[in-house]
């Protein structure tokens, strides 16, 4: 990281008048309705225009890196909303993706086996992986809605385990642990003969995304979003307030279940290939990781969890390659390094910065202190704080 | 109004950091701009590789690519292939596809690789293929025996290293029809394109109706006691393992607690005598008469030229490292690399590289041929088989080759060649 560059800084910061933020959902519910929808569509648009920019200023591994970001950027944003806003954990997201993953894989291959061919045909296909996935998190978010703390860990743990296996058994549809290889399509022939491969998939990976966080920001923003918020910080009261507790409950499930859907099958788009090891109980955990690491309150914690989950690899790995050390230490070190990084990482976070990377900024730019971070990971503390101006 | 600015601060930041990031990758690139042919220089040619450095896969496996880059070094210090050094870079995938898929690209667009040399694994190298070709970087001997590598039409750049899975079944149920005939033979192998090829190979030879049982494994599932009390159950005399380490200890391990004790035939991968009988510890003994196959030198043939040259530079270049087969395996490799660069000439290319490989007719430490040419991308086309014997594995019979087709199993005469004096492959 060279302080040379750094000024690059994109014409962001003063794009839009607000961000995906919905932290201040609760402090402003008076806003017109309208205006929040447009202040939304606005930074969409800003973020596209960078997105855009970014793709052609960046090499093209660059762009299959962010790429990977706005992938992973679906599934910890999904996440976020559900443990941070709604209050349930859990540890089986990594299943949810590896959902849709298969569903991308299968209606890819099947629609190019029928002699199908064209570029809509991968929008029908993410939006299979996306309905898929809102059937499954619909059945574990009924379970999940009954069960607290360690029970409810259990059970999506449960999940995160079941699912990848569950490709072994049924090896004549899922191909075992070998997995499937995507059928894709390579960039229009309007972009020309020398597009670089990774320019499309940023393109395709960036705008599921933008489109995936406008809807969650505003769902976030909206009735069901102060209902996640309520049910979170206090149960009976949101009862006694006439809200339905266990519905509002898989709701924020099924809506992280279709997220985590999406971005599991933009990683098929990405990999060409879908197998059960990429979908592993520590995908599951990492992703937890990182948005603890990102910092629990905000969708913009989840943009900073998914980039410390493709970038901190890489750093490690330079890491390692300062370092001159002996060929068996080095050995030792070279996939482990990352591991340990991440565990070290995550405790001097917790200490130094309980609000996560977001917290962290929000403080250095010296406004409120990281309330709602702290607030979320202090949950289970029952007490239903008033959120003020 | 602040938490909007708050906000886009975030946004601001985290872009800015991938600018800074990307600020870093474009000089790298940038700075290359007298070379027209990525990862060569005057002075040095840059490879890379994928391996599972860690994760289940690694047992054994990790080994390889360091010893791969301790020939190199060894090289490197005896100055180089046409005075240029070979720097090897080594990106752990963990055996899992969608890592590959990450550190490939790394090694491709960002380090700016000559060539992947040796990328390990079927299912993770899979996932790459497509990616390697449309840059047109040369995908030089990938370590796994599937048969997806040898397409020269549709992979004009990808060259396998290994025996192909069929072959080897091939020659292992030959032994079995010419030794073990009127046994009751049955097959156990990894559910993936390493056991079902192992397996179309087998049936080749003695026919599907011959094959008593059949099971397979997943490397996620570590009980294998239904299958082994399958095998028992039918009566098996002859189980053929198509299988990696952990599970070759794992199912003759888990056959000695059922009481079950056929004659084991095990595929290269999985039949290194030093890794199993790590994996098996004080059971190490069970391994007495297990039969197995292997093209390269045997580790423990201390009278061997090249297993005393590979020893060496095990010592120099490698950390005194255990000295298994994966070690001599991975030396293999190196040398096998050198060979073809220096076939490719002092004005190196890809186009030239690849031309080299499909030339063919490379001799080294391996006791069967390599079968490059212009139609042939698959590696070594036969193998010897071993036995473990007192404690030691060893050779015995003749060599074996054959094709992946319906070619008879004949045996092939061959003299290994001894390594050049100083142990580096000249140019002619």
């Amino acid at each position: 990281m060279r302080a040379g560059a750094l000024p690059v800084a994109p014409p962001e910061s003063d794009g839009g008048p607000a961000r995906t933020s919905e932290r201040g959902g609760a402090d402003r519910p008076t806003g017109p309705r309208g205006s929040t929808l447009l202040r939304h569509l606005v930074v969409v648009l800003v973020a596209a225009a960078a997105l855009l920019a970014a793709s052609y200023l960046l090499d093209p591994f660059r762009n299959f890196q962010l790429a990977t970001v706005a992938a992973y950027l679906c599934a910890t944003a999904g996440l976020t909303v559900l443990i941070g806003l709604n209050g349930q954990l859990s540890l089986g997201h990594g299943a949810l993706m590896a959902t849709g993953a298969y569903t991308v894989a299968l209606s890819q291959n099947a629609l190019a086996d029928r002699g199908m061919t064209g570029s809509w045909l991968l929008p029908l296909s993410l939006g299979a992986a996306v309905l898929t996935t809102i059937a499954v998190g619909a059945v574990i978010g009924v379970a999940a809605a009954r069960l607290r703390g360690p029970y409810l860990a259990g059970v999506t743990l449960a999940v995160a385990v079941v699912v990848p296996a569950l490709t072994v058994t049924f090896d004549g549809i899922f191909n075992g642990e070998q997995g499937l290889s995507v059928y894709l399509e390579p960039p229009p022939a309007a972009l020309g003969p020398y597009f670089p491969y990774e320019r499309w998939q940023l393109w395709i990976a960036g705008t599921a995304t933008l489109l995936a966080l406008l809807l969650v920001a505003n769902l976030v923003r909206s009735r069901y979003g102060r209902n996640f918020r309520a049910v979170r910080d206090d149960e009976i009261a949101a009862r006694l307030a006439g809200i339905h507790v266990a519905r509002t409950q898989v709701i924020a499930f099924v809506l992280s279940a279709a997220t985590a859907g999406l971005g599991g099958g933009l990683l098929a788009v990405l990999a060409q290939s879908v197998s059960p090891g990429a979908f592993s109980l520590t995908l599951s955990l990492f992703l937890l990781m990182a948005v603890v690491l990102g910092g629990l309150g905000s969708l913009a914690g989840a943009v900073w969890g998914a980039a410390v989950l493709v970038l901190l690899p890489e750093l490690s790995h330079h890491l390692t390659e300062q370092l001159s050390l002996s060929p068996a230490v080095a050995q030792r070190l070279a996939g482990n390094l990352p591991l340990a990084i991440f565990g070290i990482t995550l405790i001097v976070v917790m200490i130094a910065a309980p609000g996560g990377v977001q917290g962290l900024l929000s403080r250095l730019a010296r406004t409120r202190p990281v309330r709602a971070g702290l607030r979320s990971l202090r949950r289970p503390t029952r007490r239903s704080r008033q959120t003020r101006t | 109004m602040r938490r909007s600015i708050r906000g886009g601060l975030a946004i601001a930041t985290s872009l800015a950091l991938f600018a800074a990031t990307a600020g870093c990758g474009g000089d790298g690139s940038g700075s290359g701009s007298g070379d027209a042919v990525p990862g060569i220089t005057d002075t040095e040619i840059v490879v890379g590789t994928h391996m599972p450095l860690t994760g289940p896969a690694s047992a054994g496996y990790s080994t390889i690519a360091p010893a791969t880059k301790a020939y190199f070094d060894y090289v490197n210090a005896n100055g180089g292939v046409h005075g240029r050094k070979i720097t090897y870079k080594i990106m752990d995938d963990g055996y899992n596809p969608a890592n590959t898929q990450q550190v490939v690209r790394q090694l491709v667009l960002q380090d700016r690789v000559f060539a992947i040399l040796n990328g390990l694994g079927t299912p993770t190298h899979t996932g790459v293929l497509d990616f390697l070709k449309s840059n047109r970087v040369p995908d030089l001997f990938v370590a796994s025996g599937s048969r997806s590598w040898d397409q020269p039409d549709k992979y004009p750049g990808t060259f396998g290293f290994n025996v192909d899975y069929t072959v080897e079944g091939k020659i292992l149920a030959s032994y079995v029809r010419e030794n073990l005939a009127g046994r009751k033979v049955c097959h156990f192998g990894q559910d993936d394109d390493f056991g079902r090829d192992s397996l179309a190979g087998v049936e080749r030879i003695l026919g599907a109706a011959a094959i008593g049982a059949k099971q397979t494994y997943v490397t996620s599932n570590t009980n294998v006691a239904p299958q082994i009390g399958a095998f028992k159950a039918a009566g098996c005399q002859v189980v053929i393992l198509a299988t990696v380490p952990g599970f070759t200890a794992l199912s003759i391990g888990t056959g000695a607690r059922l009481g079950f004790k056929p004659q084991w035939l095990v595929s290269n991968v999985g039949a290194d005598y030093p890794t199993l009988a790590k994996q098996l510890g004080a059971a190490a003994p069970l391994l007495e008469g297990v039969i197995g196959v292997n093209y390269l030198p045997m580790n423990n043939d201390t009278a061997n030229p090249w297993i005393q040259l590979f020893t060496k530079i095990n010592q120099e270049h490698n950390g005194a490292a255990p000295f298994d087969g994966n070690t001599v395996y991975g030396m293999s490799v190196g040398y096998l690399f050198v060979q073809v660069l220096l076939a490719a000439g002092r004005d190196l290319t890809r186009e030239a590289v690849t031309a080299a490989v499909e030339k063919g007719g490379y001799q080294g430490p391996g006791l069967a041929p390599l079968r490059f040419s212009a139609t042939d991308h698959s590696g070594y086309g036969g193998e010897r088989l071993t036995r473990v014997s007192g404690g030691v594995q060893q050779y015995f019979g003749p060599t074996y080759e054959t094709d992946e087709g319906e070619g008879p199993v004949r045996e092939y005469t061959g003299a290994p060649v001894p390594p050049p004096a100083n142990g580096i492959p000249t140019a002619n």
